[in-house]
């Protein structure tokens, strides 16, 4: 369904991404993991648009994603820091975004915004509201188009425990639905819940990419943090790769 | 769809204390202006200073600073299904808008009741001609500038040399070539700076020459009225024009 062809891009002698070649399927949740500077975030930021690539190519179901910005409509982002306009009230907030997408956008998925119960806070201003609450804002806006493609950065980062929960069930109800989901998080436990397969990534360069299960049982190991460990470890036992250190 | 995000913008900025201060500071500076001398002429002539330096000033400080501080919201934005230069345009459409409606009230006003003159109307009409030409210049530093420090720091500069800079310059320059012919060149460095056409085209209303300085003078005498305003006009247009074309094609191509 998403499909990236020979994905390059650099940021001055840095290489984010190195002719990155993948392809994911509805029905997934792809965690992306890698150590700090592997192209996780320059991957979802080149889905999203934010980041040009400076070679290769990017599908949504054989279309470009490059220089087409209509096609987003078809993807939800929740970015890692939330920060709105300072005096802007969240009901505000949810209709700028309802006008933006009205267009190509018929049904609307409130499930989490009744889960966060939003319709409370719908008065205050968002300079007013905790990190967390200002996460659950960008999680509600992330599903409240009902997107085939979602595109979670460090979604649980800063979420009360009950609020994660809730996060974690709407993810994975959505995956079930069809939806691809590819997400990033430094929290391994969370992804054991929610992802499908693994798309481990090092200086740009795809290492792995694998179901959860067949890694799980491969290794013998029951917690996805004990399996990306001993993969690490064996990596490195092949000869030192540079940043591989840490997930 | 622009239109609907400029009202956000706009909103969210009138909400906030800054702009409020703003045409606080300029309804006050203003009144008292037009108060003190007495004379509707003599307060146009102070109101114009200062609007020539305050203008600018608040244009670019206020515009790169809003910039960074809603950068996570306008990623927000690029991620969704907009273009960019859509959502460029509507960031600095909403903050000249949003700074207009300051000068309508705190310059506009104090205008309409002390000085509706011509003279006057050229003054609240250049003040929001150069709102937006600093508008578009302070967005084209953002968009160029890698982090907050350093747009700021370019609007600063920008700012300090259009405002007072430059007129030394021209008269450095002036100076220098004192034995040549000089109309084409001090049109040409005049035209380089839209704080001096706005000067000029205010100046050019009234009958001031002493107060033009040497650029001003000559512009009356090479051009007459007429044609020296509609080309200080076309020049200023190009002013907000040439900023603001750049300032989308390097933010369609930026990686956010």
């Amino acid at each position: 369904m998403l499909a990236a062809h020979c994905l390059t891009k650099s940021f001055g002698r840095l290489r984010a991404l190195d002719a990155l070649s993948v392809t994911l399927s509805r029905g997934q949740a792809v965690a992306l993991i890698g150590p700090n500077g592997a192209g996780k975030t320059t991957l979802i930021k080149c889905v999203l648009g934010l980041v040009r690539p400076d070679a290769g190519e990017l599908t949504l179901d054989g279309a470009s994603l490059l220089g087409h910005p209509g096609l987003r409509s078809r993807i939800g982002y929740m970015p890692q820091i939330g920060r709105f306009p300072e005096h802007m009230r969240v009901g505000q907030l949810f209709e700028l975004m309802h006008e933006i997408r009205r267009d190509t956008h018929s049904r609307t998925d409130e499930d989490l915004m009744h889960a966060f119960q939003i319709d409370r806070i719908a008065h205050q201003t968002t300079r007013t509201l905790s990190g967390g609450t200002r996460q659950k804002i960008s999680a509600c806006l992330a599903f409240l188009f009902d997107p085939e493609v979602l595109v979670l950065d460090e979604p649980t980062a800063g979420l009360d425990p009950v609020a994660v929960e809730a996060l974690k069930e709407k993810v994975c109800a959505e995956r079930a639905r069809g939806k691809l989901i590819l997400l990033t998080s430094h929290i391994l436990s969370d992804l054991d819940e929610i992802a499908t397969d693994v798309l481990y990534l090092i200086d740009g360069r795809m290492q792995f990419y694998r179901p959860i299960e067949a890694l799980k049982a491969e290794s013998g190991e029951i917690r996805l943090s004990r399996v990306v460990a001993q993969i690490m470890r064996a990596a490195s036992g092949d000869g030192p790769r540079p940043g591989a250190s840490a997930p | 769809m622009m239109v609907r995000i400029v009202r956000y913008v706009v909103g969210d900025i009138l909400r906030g204390r800054i702009v409020l201060g703003y045409t606080g500071f300029l309804l006050v500076a203003a009144l008292g202006l037009f108060n003190l001398g007495g004379d509707a002429t003599k307060g146009l002539i102070g109101l114009l200073s200062l609007v020539l330096l305050v203008v600018p000033l608040v244009s670019l400080v206020f515009s790169t600073v809003h910039f960074y501080n809603a950068h996570e919201f306008i990623e927000l934005l690029a991620a969704q299904p907009l273009r960019r230069s859509t959502l460029l345009l509507a960031q600095i459409c909403g903050v000249a808008l949003a700074l207009a409606a300051a000068l309508l009230l705190g310059i506009g006003l104090p205008i309409l009741l002390y000085a509706p003159t011509a003279t006057g109307l050229t003054l609240l009409a250049v003040s929001l001609v150069l709102t937006f030409v600093f508008t578009a210049l302070a967005f084209l530093a953002a968009v160029l500038a890698r982090d907050k420090a350093r747009g700021v720091g370019a609007a600063l500069l920008l700012w300090f040399y259009f405002a007072l800079l430059h007129d030394g310059l021209t008269l450095y320059a002036l100076f220098l070539l004192e034995d040549f012919p000089l109309e084409g060149v001090s049109l040409g460095l005049l035209s380089l700076n839209p704080i001096d056409l706005a000067r000029v085209l205010v100046l050019l209303q009234m009958d001031v020459s002493a107060l033009m300085g040497y650029t001003g003078a000559m512009m009356k005498d090479l051009l007459g009225t007429g044609t020296g305003m509609a080309y200080a006009m076309v020049v200023l247009a190009g002013w907000m024009a040439v900023p603001l074309a750049s300032a989308v094609w390097v933010f369609r191509r930026k990686d956010l």
